[in-house]
């Protein structure tokens, strides 16, 4: 490993065990008890000890968080192309995306939960919602940021429509779609959480939120926090995993071929 | 005498918002000439050059290729090429998928167009570059491949809008001589925009000097065909006094403009 790479590795972990370990020392040193503000070790102690429940909870959230972002790829990059065909279309559509997204969902998930009977559908449908707008927008500013000398090389050998598509304008928002497939992928799991913390559903499709509501309710402050940190490490899961397949999909941009 | 392969018939360009770019303009191009356009920002070159490579449509007067509209350009013996400021390359395919992109617009079988992108590469001196990405080459390299992309629909007219402008003097200077070169073993034909009076006056055997306020062309300045562009030919007295030519002739431009702003 590179020494640029090793730094970027260890200096985040340094920083990391010495918060936990500051944190640890408060908790023992002052007596704070578990219910005010659990010690690492009680977190981890909550997570080993409700495993089940809180893993079971984690497959709920990331079901709902993937669902999600697979509908908003699918609909966002469907949007963007319809968008991309004409400036009257973009103009006619685009301030009802616009809504969409500047309406928070926590104001209208309640109005999706009873509109959409069963549980799991209103919880995508929200988290969709919230995960879409950059896929489109992200999408059409890709499938607009055409290279003019390029589209001019293409008009000039006669280029018909569908070679425009596939072979200039689709490779050329490769880019800001993967920049928006990363932004959405963060925006799917939160939309995910506010979903289930609006809907606060138990049973088979309780998630991470109805596991921390819970928590809150019993006082169970270690396993609260306990739920808190998977959703944080499923976020971060998500975030590189998107950073990867980013990498995969642009290597020939940056050289890497 | 041969039909000219472009003619411009009063052609002229204003465009919307009512700017003219360019007056009516009467050019002949004859085949295997090497014509380059020089002039002060705003005189018109590329809007001229964009003209003949039907990239604009003239507002008035009459454009023909080859003593036809621009419907039959690109049948054989009808080619043309386009070389832009900026390579244009495509960053997500390697090297020869760059250069075989004319070629699969164009609908030429794909094994036919694979077999004439090593010739094409090798010609610019890229055969070694085959496989890889515009990100990996450096600027000259990445003007060679898009000279190669020009050059492997084997064009009878290339078109090249300030092609060496963003490189340093050396490169620019070897890759002056290698298009000299490859103009003069192909007989090709070409209409080169150029803020390089030395430039100008190396490639060129006609050199059209243009004009702003509007975009026209102020003089012509015919170079002998039979001289070899090479690094002799720079160094010597006969190219210091073309130099000194058309910088006389640049000069007048400048001074017709800094009577008319007075």
């Amino acid at each position: 490993m590179k020494r640029a790479q090793l730094s970027t590795v260890l200096g985040p972990l340094i920083v990391g065990i010495a918060v936990l370990a500051l944190w640890q020392a408060i908790c023992r040193l002052w007596h704070i008890p578990p219910y005010l503000m659990p010690a690492p070790t009680d977190i981890a102690a909550s997570l080993v000890a409700n495993a089940v429940p809180l893993l079971h909870a984690l497959r709920s959230t990331l079901l709902v968080t993937f669902a999600a972002l697979l509908i908003s790829v699918v609909l966002g990059v469907l949007a963007a192309f319809v968008l991309v065909q004409s400036r009257l279309i973009e103009r006619s559509l685009m301030p009802y995306v616009i809504i969409m997204q500047v309406t928070p969902i926590v104001a209208i998930a309640p109005l999706i939960i009873i509109l959409v009977k069963s549980t799991l559908p209103a919880l995508i449908v929200c988290a969709t919602l919230i995960a879409i707008f950059p896929i489109i927008s992200n999408t059409l500013a890709g499938l607009r940021s055409v290279d003019p000398g390029l589209e001019s090389f293409f008009r000039m050998h006669k280029a018909s429509r569908l070679q425009m598509l596939w072979r200039l304008r689709i490779p050329s928002a490769l880019p800001m779609f993967m920049a928006g497939l990363r932004i959405s992928a963060g925006l799917a799991l939160v939309g995910a959480i506010v979903a289930e913390f609006v809907a606060g559903t138990g049973g088979n499709s309780a998630g991470l939120a109805y596991e921390i509501l819970q928590s809150g309710f019993q006082m169970d402050i270690p396993r609260m926090f306990a739920a808190l940190s998977l959703i944080t490490l499923a976020g971060l899961a998500l975030y590189f995993a998107m950073a990867l397949l980013e990498r995969l999909a642009l290597h020939r941009w940056h050289g890497q071929g | 005498m041969s039909l000219p392969i472009v003619e411009m018939l009063a052609a002229e360009k204003t465009f919307p918002g009512g700017v003219q770019a360019l007056a009516p303009v009467e050019l002949s191009v004859r085949p295997g000439e090497l014509i380059g356009l020089i002039g002060p920002s705003g005189c018109g070159k590329s809007t001229l050059l964009k003209l003949i490579a039907n990239l604009h449509t003239p507002s008035a007067g009459e454009m023909r290729w080859w003593g036809e509209d621009f419907t039959r350009v690109g049948e054989a013996g009808r080619r043309l090429s386009f070389v832009f400021q900026d390579p244009t390359l495509m960053p997500w395919a390697d090297v020869a998928t760059n250069v075989r992109l004319p070629l699969d617009l164009d609908g030429i079988p794909r094994d036919e167009a694979r077999a004439r992108v090593a010739p094409a590469l090798a010609q610019v001196g890229l055969s070694h570059a085959a496989d890889r990405t515009p990100a990996q080459l450096s600027g000259g390299m990445r003007m060679r491949v898009s000279i190669a992309r020009a050059l492997v629909t084997r064009p009878d007219l290339l078109l090249m809008d300030e092609p060496f402008a963003a490189l340093d003097e050396f490169t620019r200077n070897r890759l002056d001589e290698d298009m000299a070169l490859l103009c003069a073993q192909g007989g090709l034909t070409t209409i080169f925009v150029t803020h390089s009076l030395t430039e100008a006056a190396f490639l060129s055997t006609r050199v059209l000097v243009m004009a702003p306020d509007p975009g026209r062309i102020h003089a012509e300045y015919a170079i002998d065909p039979t001289i070899v562009r090479d690094e002799a030919f720079r160094l010597s007295a006969e190219f210091a006094a073309i130099c000194r030519d058309l910088s006389a002739l640049l000069n007048e431009v400048s001074h017709a403009r800094a009577a008319a702003d007075a």
